[in-house]
């Protein structure tokens, strides 16, 4: 692997870096702005959420950050990378190698096990089966699942599932990890669960983008945005850990 | 992504849905199985062809009294007829009037009962000259055939086939012995080497006699002068048409007869048989091939079908890889080799149907079936590029979606 992990990252250098960032769909005749203009910078080892109204843009926002939707107008770099008119092969790579996905549905492949999902975006990297299976159980450990790691999804509770989904983030060892309304399909003693792992990854070093419409889950990072119309509206709030 | 890891991703989902699996194949399996049988059969056919053919003689003519054309019902029918005879054997024999054949013998023949102690058999005795064999291709497994001195004194000799001899004998090993026609005794002085069967009549049960002792002892049709075949061996295939010409011009000046249509003979060049027995096959090839090859196509349609349900059941899978990072021509082959794992393993179960019945056949249909390994690894390659090429067009669409609206997919 040739990828530069978040530790390597320069720290005073952004690992995200979007200016004038507009996003147009075009649904028939209709043109719909999603993102009107959004300038955002997040630097390694930052814990910052996104929060806003529904149809404000999040999700919008979080796919360009994702490398799975391209800006219709504006850059966006990527852990010094310029991911703004890259091709679907190339950004294909650049997800498998920067980006660590969260999903609020978990996405899990029912058919395979635990440390099985785990090491999916290590297959696609192209990783040996040997090396993989011991990362894979490695970053099952970290998040407290090393005993369930040959169970399959249909056999773990929601909390446990999405865990399993925050292990499979972790284990390429990413630049950022995205997190879109993780905790939207979890009880209060899995959300505490969820968002107690993102703290603890916070403070081990991870870099992590959450996008929720919860006030409370947001209160936990240290910088908020608030997007409204697809705009970032009042000052970022800092919140000091 | 490692090959290893994109076969073992397209195994695992073939294995994960094994009965729709199974039912996709079914098509190729059906192709596959006819596509060996057809093989076989096509070959099969061409073996008992060749045989057949090899077993009368390639270079050989045969001229039957009568004519094949014969409409009046006036002549006599093919076969029957009496026009042809031992003067006309003797002229034929002229290397000035034929000089492109290089054998010839007539045969005259009759139904007899031949005995030996308590045993009796019925078989056709033919008299003939001693050039038989040679025109034939016939040789002797025992014994002798007979000679010119023979002829002339038209001897009480007789030359038997190997299976007459056995059943008469219960042995091959017969020289010397004497076998008993209408009170007349004929000492054995050779037996034929087995020569298979042509068509349904066995080459190996026959008796053969010189000519003259057909003619003087054991004819009583009133019509000695009369035979039923002349055949006049070639002296290479390339010459068959130029001797059978020459034989022509001779016969019908012989029969004062002016036009080739009122011919009171009929002149088979072998080469008629081959193309008879040809063209039967061709058809038989031909009927065969479209069926295999219909089955084919409605295989290679239903591989499309089921892998584009694939496709649309695992839309949110695909978001999912692509998300994170499977690229485009991944996510293509993946979809690409399923579809080749599909056939591989229709076309290696058709190949098993398909030898299972040309083994099983044969005693049912009396037809012969040849196995080709070469033909078994065409079909199961053929089976391959079929899922291959219907499976591009399920694979592309999957390679095509957008991750985002793949993963929206509920
Ligand atoms: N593919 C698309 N085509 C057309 N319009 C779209 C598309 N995706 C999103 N939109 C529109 O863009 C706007 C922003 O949508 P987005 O999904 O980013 O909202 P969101 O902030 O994530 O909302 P929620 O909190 O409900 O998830 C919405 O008005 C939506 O209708
Ligand atoms: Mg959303």
């Amino acid at each position: 692997m040739t990828s530069p992990s978040a530790a390597t990252l320069d720290p005073d250098a952004p690992v995200i870096e979007l200016t004038g960032a507009r996003k147009t769909y075009l649904t028939g005749d209709i043109e719909f702005e999603a993102l009107r203009g959004i300038d955002c910078r997040i630097y390694p080892g930052e814990y910052v959420a996104i929060v806003g109204p529904s149809g404000s843009g999040k999700s919008t926002l979080m796919n360009i950050l994702g490398c799975l939707d391209v800006l219709t107008e504006g850059s966006y770099v990527l852990a010094g990378e310029d991911v703004s008119h890259m091709n679907e092969e190339s950004l294909a790579s650049a997800r498998n190698r920067r980006i660590g996905f969260v999903f609020q549905q978990f996405h899990l492949l029912p058919s395979l096990t635990a440390v099985g999902n785990v090491e999916l975006p290590l297959v696609y990297a192209g990783v040996a089966p040997a090396q993989r299976r011991e990362r894979a159980l490695a970053a099952l450990g970290r998040v407290g699942l090393a005993d369930k790691a040959r169970n399959h999804p249909g056999q773990l509770s929601g909390g446990q599932q999405q865990r399993v989904a925050i292990a499979r983030a972790l284990v390429t060892e990413p630049a950022i990890v995205l997190a879109d309304e993780p905790t939207g399909n979890l009880d209060s003693r899995s959300t505490a669960d969820v968002l107690g792992m993102l703290d603890e990854l916070h403070s081990e070093g991870s870099t992590i983008v959450l996008i929720t419409h919860e006030s409370d889950v947001a209160a936990r990072a240290q910088t908020v945005y608030n997007v409204t119309d697809g705009q970032f509206v009042g000052d970022s709030v800092g919140i000091a850990k | 992504m490692r090959t290893a890891d994109l076969l073992n991703s397209s195994w695992s989902a073939i294995r994960s849905h094994t009965m729709r699996s199974l039912l996709t194949m079914l098509g190729i399996v059906v192709g596959i199985a006819s596509v060996v049988l057809t093989v076989g059969l096509g070959l099969g056919t061409q073996k008992d062809v060749s045989d057949q053919i090899a077993s009368l003689g390639s270079d050989l003519l045969i001229v039957s009294p009568g004519s094949s054309t014969d409409d009046s019902g006036m002549r006599g029918g093919f076969g029957s007829a009496q026009t042809l005879t031992l003067t006309d054997a003797e002229a034929l024999a002229s290397t000035v009037a034929v000089p492109d054949a290089v054998g010839v013998a007539a045969e005259k023949t009759s139904d007899l009962s031949l005995e030996y102690g308590e045993s009796n058999w019925t078989t056709t005795v033919t008299g003939t000259s001693t050039s038989w064999t040679q025109v034939r291709s016939r040789e002797l497994l025992y014994g002798d055939f007979f000679t010119e001195d023979d002829v002339t004194s038209a001897a009480d000799v007789i030359v038997l086939g190997s299976e007459t001899a056995d059943e008469l004998f219960g042995s091959t090993a017969v020289v010397g012995q004497d076998v008993v026609i209408d009170g007349d005794a004929f000492e054995v002085i050779g037996v034929l080497a087995d020569a298979g069967s042509s068509g349904d009549t066995s080459l190996d049960d026959l008796a053969v006699v010189p000519m003259t002792t057909m003619v003087e002892t054991l004819d009583d049709s009133g019509a000695s002068e009369a035979v039923q075949t002349i055949y006049l061996k070639a002296a290479s295939s390339d010459v068959l048409s130029a001797a059978s010409q020459e034989a022509q011009n001779l016969l019908l000046n012989l029969h004062g007869i002016a036009s080739v249509e009122d011919a009171d003979f009929t002149i088979d060049v072998q080469d008629s048989l081959i193309d008879a027995a040809t063209s039967v096959y061709e058809q038989l090839t031909i009927l065969l091939t479209g069926i295999a090859a219909l089955a084919l196509l409605v295989g290679g349609i239903g591989v499309m079908n089921i892998m584009l349900v694939s496709v649309t059941e695992r839309t949110r899978e695909i978001g999912l890889r692509k998300a994170l990072g499977a690229a485009p021509a991944t996510i293509r082959n993946q979809f690409l080799i399923e579809a080749m794992i599909l056939g591989l393993s229709g076309g290696a179960i058709g190949v098993v149907i398909g030898v299972g019945l040309a083994l099983a056949l044969p005693s049912v249909l009396g037809s012969t079936i040849v196995i080709s390994g070469l033909a078994l690894v065409v079909s199961v390659v053929v089976a391959v590029g079929i899922g291959a090429v219907f499976g591009v067009y399920p694979a592309a669409r999957a390679a095509r979606l957008a991750p985002i609206d793949a993963l929206r997919d509920q």
